[in-house]
């Protein structure tokens, strides 16, 4: 699932168009952001706290199985390494 | 009078400068191939130093007026900060991103929240885990966060 301060129905509008059918979720104050450590103070486009990228696997017991926590923003990772991260969660 | 030809190298170069700069950011980030090493909007500053390096020679050579040569030095000079501009925004303002030393890591719990998705319908990390999807229980779930919308 994908996870930004954007409202849902800045998402929604996002999801509409681009035809994805994932779970996104709204956190417009970074609360959850901040608990995951991963708030870039002030990114955002007028301002305010944003995520930085960053993509975890939880497995069912709820423990992180993988991280990728990028140094640049314009490299994340790509839905075929996240697919083969996900296959070979046992 | 002498006729001197345009300098179109120096133009070509100063023009695909442009092209190498702003492509990046509406066409190949759209390409993981691309977008993760920049390697075509090299390629394009490449070919464009190239012409701008003609162009200058051209512009120095015997006969030219004082104001080409002006030109030829202004209009690379605006390339090389065209090349500049790319190289600060894919290199260094993107890597300009907090440490995130306390984020969870492999073995650890990730903190379970609950957060509206795009219906306003609240969403639990823990209910995810639990629904079962297909009939089965769920492996796992991946979290992606990401910047939202520009």
């Amino acid at each position: 699932m994908a996870i930004s301060v954007d409202a849902p129905e800045i998402s929604r509008a996002l999801c509409q168009k681009a035809g994805y059918t994932y779970t996104f979720l709204s956190d417009p104050q970074a609360d959850v952001i901040r608990r995951y450590d991963l708030v870039h103070a002030g990114a955002g486009i007028n301002g305010q706290d944003i995520a930085r990228p960053g993509e975890f696997l939880v497995d069912a017991s709820g423990t992180v199985r993988w991280v990728n926590l990028t140094d640049n923003y314009w490299v994340r990772a790509r839905p075929d390494q996240m697919i083969a991260v996900a296959k070979a969660l046992r | 009078m002498q006729t001197h030809r345009f300098n179109w190298p120096i133009w070509a170069g100063f023009l695909l400068s442009w092209i190498a700069l702003l492509s990046y950011f509406f066409v190949f980030v759209w390409f993981p191939v691309t977008r993760d090493v920049p390697w075509a909007n090299l390629l394009l500053f490449g070919i464009a130093a190239a012409l701008v390096l003609i162009g200058v020679r051209r512009a120095y050579a015997p006969g030219r007026p004082r104001r080409a040569k002006i030109a030829g030095v202004a209009l690379a000079t605006l390339s090389i900060a065209l090349c500049g501009c790319f190289v600060f925004a894919t290199w260094i303002m993107a890597r300009r991103l907090p440490a995130s030393q306390s984020a969870p890591q492999m073995g650890q719990k990730a903190p379970d929240f609950r957060l509206s998705d795009i219906h306003g319908t609240p969403v639990s990390l823990a209910e995810l885990l639990a629904a079962p999807v297909n009939g089965h229980a769920p492996k796992g779930v991946l979290l992606v966060f990401y910047r939202g919308a520009w």
